[in-house]
């Protein structure tokens, strides 16, 4: 299957409610999947093409605060204009799934994969503080078994969930393994499992709000430093990664997503030139993988944060090894994928020789 | 006479809907937008549907709706209120959901999210509020602001040549097979609260018949943005807006 359709089933799978959506390439499989699938026609999950990216993701915010599984796709433009209903769903406390399948920006930039819309997914993107837990999957079977994670944790947290894909794992076939299929909640599950949801409002309780609004400034700080304490929790209690060929290792790179995939060629390569390189692979963009890498930093002596970016997540690295070793950045942009033995030439040219 | 020999339960004349909560309405005195709230209460009161309605605030003077309405409620982002009501609707189909929505917020920001709501005939109920002007953020000129109006981005009055002409979204979303009903009220007087109150009944009503899309217009003033007493704006708003909003049905179901 195509990482684009995995995902697109493992939503049906998950027991979704919802999907809304807008095409935009290199994602466009995911809304033609569901309406090729009819999922309205089993489960009972809607799925809507709606007339923008922008009411999309309202209509994920709508169906998100009656306690729906909803969720929306798109790629680096549309998630831009995505932005502005995912800081209010932040700031209303709104479980949902985004996914972006990130192409080479700024702008209309290019059809072609991409990272460069790390720092859009980490630090922000849409207005004020808020975080989102970011799942960057590197297989078509983790875009599957993401969907279901990413559900998981945005009710966990009451919190909206970004899976960073690129047009590579959307695109590219890959042998899968789907998880059964869950029932849809009912009702009755949604009102425990949700007290909070705008279902209509009944005699025994008072009524719900949703809103990421408060004019009081006492009591919005009260607000936003609830939201800090949440994102605490989520680096406490969330943080996941995959350790590759590390434990002998003198150098890592480190790298997410389709760049992860491309390493692990390039371990091979450099293992064979004698060069003890391992990779870690951060699967939670946030919360970043720190301490695990704090901790190579004492092991290795560089690091080389492999991205499809000018150098994004390298960022993270620094500020996770703090100084104990030199870390460098490699990548190519505007759609180009870099190749393993460029990574390798890389590493051997600023980490090994440099 | 004690006051307390006055107020008897047979004194009685009149009562706020038992869907308002205590909360002092944040809107300007002598403004439409109380009146309006208070329709819609009654309305969803009266069909004993309370349980069974959710609401969606705007942006706007009634972003605070929630605070005064006794129902669940979403506030939605600017604009946006017909795409959050379209998800509520499709996924809880059995119950009741409207949207209440400003000018500024329905016929600017969020024009596109009304139209396709509306072309696609979701079964929700929008009820419009169009005063010519942003109220909340001081009186600024809005979409249906008219030709020559004075607001405080359009100081020497609206030049229609420079800053284009008002719009009739109204007139526009009547064209569209999705809405099912369509119609321009006022709240001005009590004649008008009657008409408007029954339009609005006619509009929820035609939701509980999976009909489509009703579509509610009130026009009414904004006495504080219009720089006018009360009564003036209200004058003013029959000498001015009315001519070129009139009000009356735009669409009515036909029925075979």
């Amino acid at each position: 299957m195509k990482g684009n359709e995995a995902i697109a089933e493992a939503f049906i799978r998950a027991g979704a409610d919802g999907y809304f959506g807008y095409p935009i390439t290199p994602q466009s499989e995911v809304l033609e999947y569901l309406m090729a699938q009819k999922p309205y026609e089993t489960t009972g999950m809607v799925v809507l093409q709606a007339e923008s990216e922008v009411a999309a993701i309202n209509m994920v915010y709508g169906g998100a605060g009656c306690g729906k599984k909803v969720v929306t796709s798109s790629s680096s433009p549309g998630i831009s204009l995505k932005a502005e209903g995912i800081s209010y769903m932040a700031g209303a406390e709104l479980p949902c799934l985004v996914v972006n399948v990130v192409r080479g920006g700024p702008g209309l930039g290019t059809i072609q994969p991409s990272q460069g819309d790390y720092f859009q997914s980490t630090k922000g993107g849409g207005h004020g503080d808020y975080k989102l837990i970011v799942l960057a999957p590197a297989s078509v079977q983790e875009m599957a078994d993401f969907a279901k994670l990413g559900f998981e944790l945005a009710f966990k947290y009451r919190t909206p969930v970004m899976i960073q894909s690129d047009g590579v794992i959307g695109q590219m076939m890959e042998k899968v393994e789907l998880f059964e299929q869950m029932p849809r909640w009912t009702n009755e599950e949604i009102k425990k499992i949700s007290p909070w949801a705008t279902v209509g409002k009944t005699p025994d309780r008072e009524r719900n709000i949703i809103t990421s609004l408060d004019l009081d400034p006492a009591r919005q700080e009260r607000h936003v430093y609830k939201l800090g304490a949440k994102y605490k929790e989520i680096e406490e209690n969330e943080v996941r990664f995959e350790k590759i060929q590390c434990d002998d290792a003198e150098y890592i790179f480190v790298a997410y997503g389709s760049s992860a995939r491309i390493c692990q060629k390039s371990i091979e390569i450099a293992r064979a030139k004698g060069i003890k390189v391992g990779l870690l692979r951060p699967i939670t963009l946030f919360p970043f993988p720190k301490k695990v890498l704090n901790k190579l930093a004492d092991q290795v002596k560089g690091m080389l944060t492999v991205e499809m970016s000018l150098g994004q997540m390298i960022e993270d690295v620094q500020l996770a090894v703090n100084g104990k070793v030199k870390v460098e950045h490699y990548g190519r942009v505007g759609g180009m994928i870099p190749s393993p033995d460029e990574i390798v030439a890389a590493l051997e040219q600023k980490i090994i020789g440099g | 006479m004690d006051i307390k020999d006055i107020i008897k339960p047979e004194n009685l004349v009149y009562s706020k809907s038992k869907l308002f909560t205590d909360k002092a309405l944040s809107y300007c005195p002598g403004c439409g937008h109380g009146t309006a709230h208070k329709l819609v209460l009654q309305t969803i009161e009266e069909m004993g549907i309370e349980s069974e309605t959710i609401g969606v605030a705007p942006v706007g003077c009634s972003v605070l709706a929630y605070e005064f309405m006794d129902i669940d409620i979403q506030q939605a982002s600017h604009g946006r209120a017909p795409a959050v009501a379209t998800a509520i609707k499709r996924l809880m189909p059995e119950k009741f959901v409207f949207t209440y929505q400003g000018d500024g917020d329905l016929a600017a920001i969020g024009t596109a999210e009304t139209i396709h709501a509306c072309n696609r005939g979701e079964n929700i109920v929008i009820i419009f509020i169009n005063n010519g002007i942003y109220g909340m953020t001081g009186g600024q000129m809005a979409p249906t602001t008219i030709a020559k109006m004075k607001t405080s981005t359009s100081p020497y009055g609206r030049d229609t040549a420079i800053m284009g002409n008002p719009l009739k979204i109204t007139e526009l979303v009547a064209q569209l097979p999705g809405v099912y009903y369509c119609t321009r009220q006022a709240v001005h007087t009590a004649a008008a609260v009657r008409k408007a109150k029954k339009a609005i009944r006619q509009a929820f009503e035609n939701q509980k018949l999976k009909k489509g899309l009703s579509f509610v217009e009130i026009v009414s003033n904004c006495n504080s943005g219009w720089k006018m007493t009360p009564v003036d704006s209200n004058i003013w708003m029959e000498n001015n807006m009315f001519p070129f909003y009139p009000l009356g049905d735009i669409k009515v179901p036909t029925e075979k």
